[in-house]
């Protein structure tokens, strides 16, 4: 059973992150889009999305902060255990609330617009599940047993874990000792990116950063065959009158 | 220099009748899908007016355009990259949906499939194209058609804000005082178009060829940055798919040498279509220009003459084939603009360098000069009350000059002595050449002029050459493999056009599904139809 949820899985959910994206990119560039609906409602959205995304980010930093960079390393150039632990739970509960705020906001704005609700897809609804559940897991997590609670190491069991699939040594030993809350924010982690490539969140990797040294103006030639010409309406009327018996011979 | 062909429109003002066939014909084709509802690439609006979307022309408030930063450089007015880049999450400048309008669609099954019971005869209701719910329908992309609601709401016109305020007082909305024109709006197809510089995917361009601006919808992320930069928001936001959306210029037509849909249907033959051609290079330092009142003739200097040999050779030079050559000869859009100067661009102070030109409404004026007593037939009366009445040639300024208020006059007084040239022609032959001394035009080019505004035919008000393909001699082959082939049978040449049948994808295979966007996102109840309770609210 631990082989299947800590090693099988995360590979599982990887593949299909992998794949699914790659089918995605080939098979659907229409698709692929933000799907932005702020014509259609632009009051919450204009404070909920920047609060959505703006945490999101600071929250996958966090992330990245604690799961790729190893303890070791962050002792070596200076930073103590404690001074990490403050960070990383301060900063979590500020950019975490902040997620929570907008993504709160975003889903209610999903029910009490009729607008909105109605471009709302099965997709998207799928994806406001799997995202609230999963910030309060990790809501819980930070603030309910590192905040509040005794708190927990995670950067001696779940990094380690973490870092061990990309060497191909993941430990399942590491995670089977790991608190409920984590346990369910790590699998819930890694089914998240097997739903991303199938859902909205693939704008991600269209952020558009090399807008910035782009000239303004983009050229373009036109691609593939034109069609053939046309006869003006001229031509046609004139062939329309050509006695019949011109046309025979 | 860098010659380029641009396919650019005119349109004759003072022939608009505002009956609208162009924006319904447009709409058949173009946008009459899931998404589009409220989305008119073709609108016509009554000048004076809040036009469509509500206040478009308020830069202060949209942000859209370009304009001159404190060192002269250009800069859109919306900020610098960094600045939009910082906005993706929320665009403060995106119109909502309201400043266009709720499109509503009719709940006609009722009329026939009412059930027993009902206590009142039933009548067909407006319900929202957006919601389906039942909604008043307050506003419209035509309201204030013919000045309809003017007394109220066209004070707010933005181009009466920034005329002088002497001349603004002078503009009333009371019956038997007013002045009114139409205004058929599409993309100005821009040498410096601000949508394509706001595109952070680089998904918006200007073909190389004939200089319609496109969006690549299958590069299209839906920041959305396009739709506020547009200073005459001409592109929109399809809500189903999450793509803008914009004028193509219809090209699939122009590409085979035919007149863009609005301009074949328009009933008043007001719209010219012809090429320009135009140095790239000297776009930049044109919309630099320092002056807003010099823009015009910035903009016309970049236009290159086609009778020039030495243009013809550059162009030559420059692969551009022979027939394209004699077009920009031939060009009716040339003539209107740089040779009798008699059309002018749509708000030039944005500096976008719009392509498609109008020619100012003389009718107006010559009201005006018969309210004020005086013959309109005669040409002096006409260019003093021109001169005195500053209605409406300062509301014209704000709209084709920049506020220049003697170009705009000047464009109307060589209607004007045209008339009265043509006139004393027609009636009694006499070459009045005393008329044209003021304007600076020959009886030659004068009668000319006259020809190509009054009685040219299709073929001289659309001069279009056909596309050319690097690989001509198979698509030839194809044809002839398809004698009976249209563009749009399988296999033929339409067909190979991505962006006209895949990328809006509307053919699936054989399965023609109009406007479904992707995959991934189909609506919940999995239909596209919008679902409707004709019984709802009704006893």
């Amino acid at each position: 059973m631990t082989t299947l949820v800590w090693i099988v899985l995360p590979y599982l959910c990887l593949a299909v992150f992998v794949a699914g994206h790659v089918w995605r990119w080939r098979h659907d560039q229409f698709g692929w889009t933000t799907h932005t609906s702020q014509l259609l409602e632009n009051r919450l959205l204009r404070l909920a999305s920047p609060l959505f995304h703006l945490g999101a980010l600071g929250v996958i930093g966090g992330h990245a902060m604690g799961l790729v960079v190893p303890a070791s390393l962050t002792e070596k150039i200076g930073i103590s255990e404690h001074l990490y632990h403050l960070t990383a739970v301060w900063g979590g509960t500020v950019t975490g609330a902040m997620l929570v705020a907008g993504l709160a906001l975003l889903i209610a704005r999903r029910f009490v617009n009729g607008r909105v609700r109605r471009v709302t897809t099965t997709m998207d609804k799928v994806l406001y599940t799997a995202l609230a559940v999963m910030v309060a897991l990790g809501m819980t997590a930070t603030v309910g047993t590192n905040l509040l609670g005794e708190g927990y190491d995670y950067r001696e069991t779940i990094a380690v874990w973490f870092r061990g699939i990309f060497w191909f040594q993941p430990d399942p030993a590491l995670m089977s000792g790991a608190p409920l809350v984590y346990q369910l924010h790590a699998i819930g982690g890694f089914l998240l990116l097997a739903l991303w490539p199938f859902t909205r969140l693939v704008h991600v990797w269209s952020a558009p950063l090399a807008y910035l040294w782009r000239p303004y103006v983009v050229y373009r030639a036109r691609r593939g065959a034109v069609p053939a010409a046309q006869p003006t309406p001229a031509a046609v009327r004139d062939r329309a009158h050509l006695p019949i018996s011109s046309g025979r011979a | 220099m860098k010659i380029r062909a641009q396919v650019a429109m005119v349109m004759n003002l003072d022939k608009c009748i505002g009956c609208h066939t162009c924006s319904v014909t447009c709409k058949q084709t173009w946008t009459n899908r899931d998404g589009t509802e409220y989305v008119w690439f073709n609108n016509v609006e009554t000048k004076p007016g809040i036009g469509y979307p509500k206040h478009y022309e308020d830069q202060d408030r949209w942000h859209g355009g370009w304009q001159l930063d404190d060192k002269g450089r250009l800069k859109l007015r919306s900020g610098g990259r960094l600045k939009r880049l910082s906005r993706l999450f929320a665009n403060p400048d995106l119109p909502s949906i309201d400043d266009y309008y709720e499109p509503a669609t009719f709940d006609k099954d009722i009329l026939v499939n009412a059930p027993a019971g009902l206590k009142d005869t039933p009548v067909k209701r407006p319900h929202s194209a957006l919601t389906g719910e039942p909604m008043a329908v307050t506003w419209g992309a035509n309201w204030e058609d013919s000045l309809g609601g003017a007394h109220e709401h066209a004070g707010g016109d933005p181009n009466i804000a920034r005329m002088p305020s002497e001349a603004a007082a002078k503009v009333k909305f009371e019956f038997e005082k007013t002045f009114m024109f139409h205004l058929p709006r599409i993309c100005e197809h821009c040498l410096n178009p601000a949508c394509v510089s706001a595109c952070p995917s680089g998904a918006m361009y200007k073909r190389e060829e004939d200089g319609i601006v496109l969006v690549d919808q299958d590069r299209c992320r839906g920041w959305r940055m396009c739709v506020s930069a547009c200073p005459y928001k001409k592109v929109y936001v399809n809500h189903t798919t999450g793509k803008a959306e914009k004028c193509t210029f219809c090209f699939p037509r122009i590409e085979a040498g035919q007149p863009t849909i609005c301009s074949e249907t328009c009933v008043g033959r007001l719209r010219y279509l012809g090429i320009v051609l135009y140095d790239e290079d000297a776009v930049l330092a044109a919309a630099s220009v320092a002056d807003e009142r010099d823009l015009l003739d910035a903009q016309r200097a970049v236009f290159l003459d086609p009778a020039d040999p030495a243009v013809r050779q550059a162009a030559r030079e420059a692969g551009m084939p022979p027939d394209w050559l004699d077009a920009a000869e031939r060009s009716p859009v040339w003539r209107l603009i740089s040779e009798y100067q008699v059309a002018l661009p749509l708000h030039p102070e944005y500096r976008t360098l719009p392509m498609v030109w109008y020619i100012p409404p003389l009718s107006p004026v010559l009201d005006a000069v018969g309210q004020a007593g005086r013959d309109d037939t005669d040409a002096d009366d006409v260019f003093h009350t021109i001169r005195d009445l500053r209605i409406p040639v300062e509301y014209l300024a704000e709209l084709f000059t920049a506020g220049d208020v003697e170009a705009v006059a000047g464009v109307l007084m060589k209607l004007a002595a045209m008339r009265s040239y043509m006139r004393a022609r027609t009636l009694d032959g006499t070459v009045a050449t005393d008329l044209l001394d003021g304007i600076g035009m020959t009886a030659d080019q004068v009668e000319a002029m006259y020809r190509l505004l009054a009685v040219a035919k299709y073929d001289e008000r659309y001069v279009i050459p056909v596309a050319h393909t690097k690989d001509a001699a198979a698509l030839e082959a194809q044809a002839a493999a398809h004698p009976d082939c249209a563009l749009d049978c399988a296999g033929g040449p339409g067909m190979t056009t991505e962006a006209t049948v895949q990328s809006f994808h509307l053919v699936d295979g054989d399965e023609v599904r109009p406007g479904r966007p992707g995959l991934l996102s189909r609506r919940a109840d999995g239909r596209r139809g919008l679902t409707i309770n004709p019984l709802r609210g009704r006893s």
